[in-house]
């Protein structure tokens, strides 16, 4: 077992990913020398080479596009967008191409790229520095979408998302980068959990508290502080597609659902779980499914993200709300 | 190659007169068989013709939509017969002369506009990449994969080269000048070959732009060069010439081939609304195929028979193009989910099942209907 940070277990990740298969590729801005901009691409340029650790030019669209033509022979690029919101020069590339190329090829083309992208906010950073794209990513047919809340995941998720013959959004929890856990990196990465299945981070029984990357530390220190509800949270990691399985499973034992996340509520991932519990566990329910998020606002200066931003107290009042059906 | 100030008279590389008479260019030097010569002729007649049966497809309901290759096949044959089997070609989605070239099937064209697929044959077969329909993206993909190409070190005088089509409206998009940077400071092995075709729809070429397009290739540190695209000679020397370079490891070059888009920018366009008809007339005198006919009968390289004789096939290739067309295939309503991913996917796989239960619940309901 090794202790590693989230940002150091992507690393190590990819490091095994590109001793594992000469066809990885590592591209994006500041990602060679530099080791990027949250150092997750650190000693892979030293170590293997500016052939396969790519520093880019600054254009992310370029970034994406020259992926897709790179998948298209034969290589596995991993593409870091340096952060959430300069994804959007790449979008076109992304929805347009990327994730639709194996289905308007029949099959006959494979898009094995990963989109790194550090999102979410609470680092006290300026504009476009802090944003929560996943519902667009989620939206899109034809993207994983998969995000991480720990650097055991981090370690293994990023291995699957790079194996995958289907594009994959690789979500970091950039706030989270420096959280450490024991990552046993000596084991068979098919011993691991499938990158598509959600996890039960904390076992309860009053409600569920559904959360993904940066919001499951907060969701489990909810959980913690809640001295009168039992609280079960569920770590979802894939958002695209949604392990339901594990979700409905836990609800019909609560009868209770709360969905935190950072992004704003309209039109959210948690729009979108609620309304398949609702549709699959309606005669379970004993509240209505409750959100909490983000407002519908652009994101504000930094010096209000801690009232924009979904924190403890608010998660614990959405419980709360659940409780007073 | 070229000059690259923007003041002075751009220089056409031309190697056929309008007339059918040879020119020689220093840069340039051509030498061509009878034979090949009335290879590209039948090539251009074929294809020309192809391309006629499909706008009448369209007009009868046969297909949802064409973009008419008319006027420019000369540069896409003429730039098509300069690959080699091994090159990759990126096309926009009015490459009929170059997928012709590229041994793509005819009704494997025709699927997309019918609306039977949204792509239609093997890229990797047929050495041609799909159709790419936003403009300007194929262009980064060309680029990524001449990196590749490069990473493989398919490189050399046996090497591999990419080339990407696109269009004068094109140049205007964003990932076609970060494919221009991107080839330039990896110097990939990529030929980047813009049909200029005078129009991207109703907007004329001083909308795009301020300089002639292959002046633009100066800025990003590689050679432009503007050839005569109604020229299948010049278009196949100048492009041969590029993806030699490419392969030989002296980077990118940006093609522009001057040339004229004479019929509609598709079939759902109406040109008399934006343009003279004068324009038109003037751009028939220096028409590919007529040119290229000329020099074969000033030459004595080709007499009536061998005419008729492509004629004869270009008639025989209407009435399959007709019937195969007519003989695609629809596809099945589940296939709507097939290959959306390599791996299966809970959510879709869910879908599937619902939707093939909401079909199977139509079966033995008569003419009458469901419900």
């Amino acid at each position: 077992m090794t202790d590693l940070t989230i940002g150091k277990a992507i690393n190590a990740g990819l490091r095994r990913a590109m001793e594992n298969d000469p066809k990885v590729l590592v591209m994006g801005e500041d990602v060679g020398r530099l080791g990027g901009v949250f150092r997750v691409t650190d000693q892979l340029h030293k170590d293997f080479g500016a052939e396969r650790v790519i520093d880019t030019p600054l254009a992310e669209s370029g970034i994406v596009g020259t992926a897709i033509g790179l998948a298209l022979r034969g290589y596995r690029p991993v593409c870091e967008i340096q952060f959430d919101g300069f994804f959007f020069p790449a979008a076109n590339q992304t929805f347009t191409q990327l994730a639709k190329m194996r289905r308007r090829s029949a099959g006959t083309l494979s898009m094995p790229v990963v989109l790194r992208i550090p999102y979410g906010g609470g680092i006290g950073a300026v504009e476009h520095h802090s944003e929560s794209p996943e519902a667009y990513f989620a939206h899109t047919a034809g993207l994983r979408v998969v995000t991480v809340a720990n650097a055991v995941d981090a370690y293994w998720m990023i291995q699957q998302a790079i194996t995958s013959d289907d594009p994959v959004v690789f979500l970091e929890p950039k706030r989270r980068y420096y959280e450490k856990a024991a990552v046993d990196t000596s084991a068979a990465l098919d011993s691991a959990d499938p990158m598509g299945a959600a996890r039960i981070a904390r076992p309860g029984t009053d409600v569920t508290l559904i959360a993904y990357g940066p919001m499951v530390k907060t969701a489990l220190q909810a959980a913690e502080a809640d001295e009168d509800h039992s609280i079960e949270v569920i770590d979802l990691r894939s958002l695209a597609p949604v392990d339901y399985d594990t979700v409905t499973a836990s609800v019909r034992r609560t009868g209770r659902v709360v969905i935190t996340h950072e992004a704003p509520v309209s039109n959210g991932v948690g729009a979108e779980v609620a309304a398949r519990i609702t549709e699959e566990c309606f005669y379970h329910l004993e509240a209505p499914v409750i959100r909490v998020g983000a407002f519908d606002t652009p994101y504000p200066q930094s010096r209000l993200e801690e009232h924009y931003l979904p924190d403890l107290d608010r998660v614990l009042d959405g419980v709360d709300r659940a409780f007073a059906y | 190659m070229s000059d690259n100030t923007a003041h002075e008279e751009p220089e056409l590389v031309q190697l056929l007169t309008p007339e059918g008479e040879l020119r020689t260019h220093p840069d340039y030097p051509f030498e061509i068989s009878g034979e090949e010569a009335r290879g590209l002729y039948r090539d251009m007649v074929l294809v020309r013709r192809f391309d006629t049966e499909a706008v009448a497809l369209q007009r009868q309901g046969e297909l949802g939509l064409w973009a008419s290759l008319l006027g420019q096949e000369a540069a896409q044959i003429g730039s098509g017969r300069a690959l080699r089997d091994g090159d990759m070609a990126f096309p926009s989605y009015r490459e009929h002369g170059v997928a012709w070239c590229r041994e793509v099937p005819p009704r494997e064209l025709l699927g997309m506009f019918r609306g039977v697929t949204n792509g239609g044959w093997d890229p990797n077969e047929h050495r041609l990449h799909l159709y790419t329909i936003v403009i300007g993206s194929q262009a980064l993909h060309a680029t990524g994969y001449a990196m590749g190409v490069q990473r493989d070190g398919a490189v050399g005088e046996d090497g591999e080269a990419v080339i990407a089509y696109f269009g004068d409206g094109a140049t205007s998009q964003g990932d076609t000048n970060e494919a221009f940077n991107y080839a330039a400071v990896n110097n990939a092995p990529v030929v980047f070959f813009c049909q200029n075709n005078q129009w991207a729809i109703s907007e004329p070429l001083e909308r795009q732009s301020r300089v002639p397009i292959y002046r633009r290739a100066a800025g990003f540190g590689f050679p432009g060069v503007r050839v005569d695209g109604n020229d299948v000679f010049a278009s196949l020397a100048v492009t041969r010439a590029a993806l030699d370079g490419a392969r030989e490891g002296q980077g990118p070059t940006l093609i522009e081939a001057f040339t004229y888009r004479m019929g509609a920018h598709t079939t759902n366009d109406d040109p008399s609304r934006y343009r003279a008809s004068a324009e038109l007339e003037e751009w028939k005198r220096k028409d590919p195929i007529s040119r290229l006919r000329a020099y074969l009968e000033k030459q004595g390289l080709a007499g009536e028979e061998f005419f008729a004789g492509v004629e004869a096939e270009a008639d025989a290739l209407g009435e399959r193009v007709r019937r195969e067309c007519r003989e695609l295939p629809d596809p099945a309503p589940l296939e709507i989910f097939d290959e959306v991913y390599a791996e299966p996917h809970t959510e879709l796989d869910r879908q599937r099942a619902e939707f093939a239960d909401h079909l199977a619940s139509f079966e033995g309901a008569g003419a009458e209907g469901g419900r």
